[in-house]
This record gives structure tokens, C-alpha cells and sequence, in this order.
């Protein structure tokens, strides 16, 4: 059993450039600027050599890869189905601090 | 090893047509996929229907499949009986593009000893001899608690390596990783070399580990911020006061202002899942509670209340009383 591993954390302070989101997606940078033209991802800047995706697209595109092939689902549907999940995931949470509140009625 | 229905799994008769085996899986896939489905079983649903599917949607392996016949139970201990399949070859195509490696012990002794087929895509990335070891992927759920302080976590994985005649092997690998402070829903954390071994002089893959946070009694999560709701009383929120509030680093004390209401929102700030870099906030959302009266003394000073401070909150209602 090992100790000392080397790891990286990546969290919203995290910025890629198209390469290394290629090689830790394992796509090919076609599949990236199709998810771009599709709206899925919008990374900063305007020339594709500066731009910069943050780790929230990196679960954008793992979901988009997966729904293409477990659903067979085309890109503008994937599109649809990860704004539709981010609002269902927002009422989730709004929903929960709700139950929170409900259940101090009982609590009493 | 257990029998498997697969019928039963794709909720469909015997004598289902393709057609309608074809319709099952499409519904179920939709309806339990993991990035759709957030209940805990969604993800062993969906390879169950997968597997399901991969032998019925093919007319020969679910002839074969079918010879067992009706008489075996869902979950009734299992040995495929020598020679089942004289007549049948399952290489000619038919698979989908499920992956394979994923399927239960069950498929594996009937369809998966013949062919290489059954890890066929692991390596579709770096098929020259000398490669780069796979990245592995893992989920891994931890506590409010561990994600606030920082963890040291146990995990066991089955790691994938080659042998010297280049055959697919998993061995489980246990591992102490320290995860960080600070790491929220969804974050990734890479493991430098903890991935399946390289092959030659290839060196190792990473390992990157999804985080999950588990839900807690009673603080909620957004992003990295805590939500707490806190109860207070009537004459707490009316004259003001200073009271105690749970935080995930010990308990703090909360200034709360005078005729304060329902619904108001404080923030304790810092207070959420901070990292070395990024910091997160507590917010307190404020529920009067009214004690009820358990005396005719206690009636009685809520009918001098009703007297001496008359008020109608339904006033905005458009009512009057």
C-alpha cells in the first residue's frame, strides 16, 4: 500500500486548453468544436488555440459522449437533455432545502 | 454463480418478438441511465438491461439462451451445462457496442470464454505492443465531514494489466489516496501512474476519481456552499438574540437582528467547502417556530398577545381579518 500519490484536483479554478480536455476526455478535437457549435461547451476565448474550457465541461462532455452511445442520442438532443438535467438538478436542490423546512412541522 | 432472467429484466414475455425486445431495452435504457437516473441502483440497472439485451437482441445467442427454458429462478445458483451450445457460433457479429467488460460472471460463462471480444475496446487507443496503461475511472462517495477537514480513504479497485502473451487479466489493488479539503459533487481528482499498467516500456495510466458527497442529516449542498435551516422561536426573532448554529467545523454563534422573519437568509461566511484556493459560505435560513400551548397560563398569554399587539399578516391577501 502506497502513501505519497501524486494527484491533481480539479476544481472550478481549473482551466484547459483544447489538447489536454482531449486527453482527458478522450475525444478528438472535432467531437470538442462539434459540442462548441451545438452550444454544450463555451469556452473562453475566440481563437481555438487560446481557448479555455473549465472542469464543468469536462462532465458536459463525458455526458454527451455517453448519451450518444448508450441512447444513441444526436448532439442537438444531448444538448436538450443536459440543459433539462441542470434544471431538474436546481429544483432538486430547491426541493430539498423545501422538505428541510417541512419537516421542522413535524419536528415540533 | 447466479442464473439470470433476462426476460424478466427487460419486463417481457418469453415470446417477445425482436421488435418489442428492441422497444423494452430502448424505454429501460432511457429510463435508468446513470447520468438521468440519480437513484443509488440506476447504474447496475442499466448494465443488467444492457446485458439483457446484448443476448436477446440477438436471435442466436437467445436460442441458446432460450434452451435453458423457463425452469431456472432468477438468482438460482447456476453451471452451464457442458456442450449447451454444440451448434451454435456466437463470432459472427451481433454485439452491440455495449461494453462488454461490464457484464455479469453469468453472460461471461456463456458467451464471453470463446473470443477475445469481451475487452475488445479497452485497448482500441494505444494498439501498438509498447502503450501507455489505461486511465481508470472510479466514483467514490464521501461525507460532508471528510470533504470540510480533508480524508484519508481506503479503496479497493480491480485494476486491468497484460500479461507476456498480451491476455487481459484484473487484480484488485488497494490503495490509501488523501483526498483534500474542499473537494465538492462532481470534482475530479487524478492519480499520477495509479491507472492499468503500461505494456513494455509504456508507463502507467492515471486513475481519476469522481467525487459523490453523501447526503447529511442536515446541511444541504450547493456547490460550495452549506444550506442549513434553523428554527427559532417567536420572541428569538422579535427582540433579536444570539444563538448557537451547527457548522461542519463546530458550533458558531449567530447574531440574529430584531424582527427578524421566517425565510431570512444569513450568511456565515467561509463556513462551506473550501479549498487551498476557493472558499465556500454557510447560509442559515431562519423558521419561526411557534411553541404550542400546553397550559390554560400558556392560552391565556397568547389571547393577551392577540390583544395587546393586534396584527393581520394576510393584510397583502387583500383581507381584513
Amino acid at each position: 500500500m502506497k502513501t505519497d500519490i501524486q494527484y491533481t484536483v480539479f476544481d472550478e479554478t481549473s482551466a484547459y486548453c483544447l489538447k489536454d480536455l482531449c486527453r482527458l476526455c478522450r475525444v478528438h478535437a472535432q467531437f470538442i468544436h462539434d459540442l462548441i457549435d451545438e452550444g454544450i461547451l463555451s469556452p473562453q476565448g475566440t481563437d481555438p488555440r487560446d481557448w479555455r474550457f473549465g472542469a464543468v465541461e469536462i462532465k458536459r462532455i463525458e455526458i454527451s459522449v455517453r448519451l450518444q452511445k448508450d441512447l444513441h442520442i444526436n448532439l442537438a438532443g444531448a444538448a436538450l437533455a443536459l440543459d433539462l438535467l441542470e434544471e431538474i438538478e436546481e429544483l432538486r436542490s430547491s426541493r430539498s432545502l423545501l422538505e428541510q423546512f417541512h419537516s421542522l412541522e413535524k419536528r415540533d | 454463480m447466479e442464473f439470470k432472467d433476462y426476460y424478466a429484466i427487460l419486463g417481457i414475455e418469453h415470446n417477445a418478438t425482436q421488435d418489442e425486445v428492441k422497444r423494452a431495452y430502448r424505454k429501460l435504457a432511457r429510463k435508468y441511465h446513470p447520468d438521468i437516473n440519480k437513484a443509488a441502483d440506476a447504474e447496475q440497472r442499466f448494465k443488467e438491461i444492457g446485458e439483457a439485451y446484448e443476448v436477446l437482441q440477438d436471435i442466436e445467442k437467445r436460442a441458446a439462451y432460450d434452451k435453458f427454458g423457463t425452469n431456472w429462478q432468477a438468482g438460482e445458483e447456476f453451471k452451464p451445462p457442458p456442450d449447451w451450445d454444440t451448434g451454435f457460433e456466437f463470432q459472427g457479429g451481433g454485439y452491440t457496442q455495449a461494453d462488454a467488460s461490464q457484464f455479469s460472471d453469468f453472460f461471461e460463462s456463456l458467451f464471453g470464454g470463446r473470443s477475445e471480444f469481451s475487452h475488445r475496446e479497452s485497448f482500441e487507443e494505444h494498439p501498438s505492443f509498447y502503450g501507455r496503461g489505461q486511465d481508470l475511472h472510479a466514483k467514490i462517495i464521501i461525507s460532508l465531514e471528510d470533504s470540510f477537514h480533508g480524508s484519508k480513504q481506503t479503496l479497493t479497485l480491480q485494476r486491468p494489466s497484460v500479461d507476456a502473451h498480451g491476455h487481459v487479466f484484473t487484480s484488485p489493488h488497494t490503495l490509501q489516496v488523501t483526498i483534500p479539503k474542499g473537494v465538492t459533487e462532481g470534482q475530479r481528482i487524478r492519480l499520477e501512474g495509479q491507472g492499468g499498467s503500461g505494456r513494455g516500456k509504456g508507463a502507467n495510466g492515471d486513475l481519476y476519481l469522481e467525487i459523490t458527497l453523501a447526503l447529511h442529516p442536515y446541511f444541504t449542498v450547493d456547490k460550495r456552499d452549506l444550506m442549513l435551516t434553523l428554527p427559532i422561536t417567536p420572541w428569538e426573532a422579535a427582540l433579536g438574540a444570539t444563538v448557537q448554529v451547527p457548522t461542519l467545523g463546530g458550533t458558531v454563534e449567530l447574531k440574529i437582528p430584531p424582527n427578524a422573519q421566517t425565510g431570512k437568509k444569513m450568511r456565515l461566511k467561509g463556513r462551506g467547502l473550501c479549498s487551498a484556493k476557493v472558499s465556500g459560505d454557510q447560509y442559515v435560513t431562519l423558521a419561526i417556530m411557534t411553541p404550542r400551548p400546553k397550559s390554560s397560563e400558556d392560552r391565556e398569554l397568547y389571547r393577551k398577545m392577540a390583544e395587546a399587539m393586534p396584527f393581520n399578516p394576510r393584510r397583502h391577501l387583500g383581507v381584513t381579518a
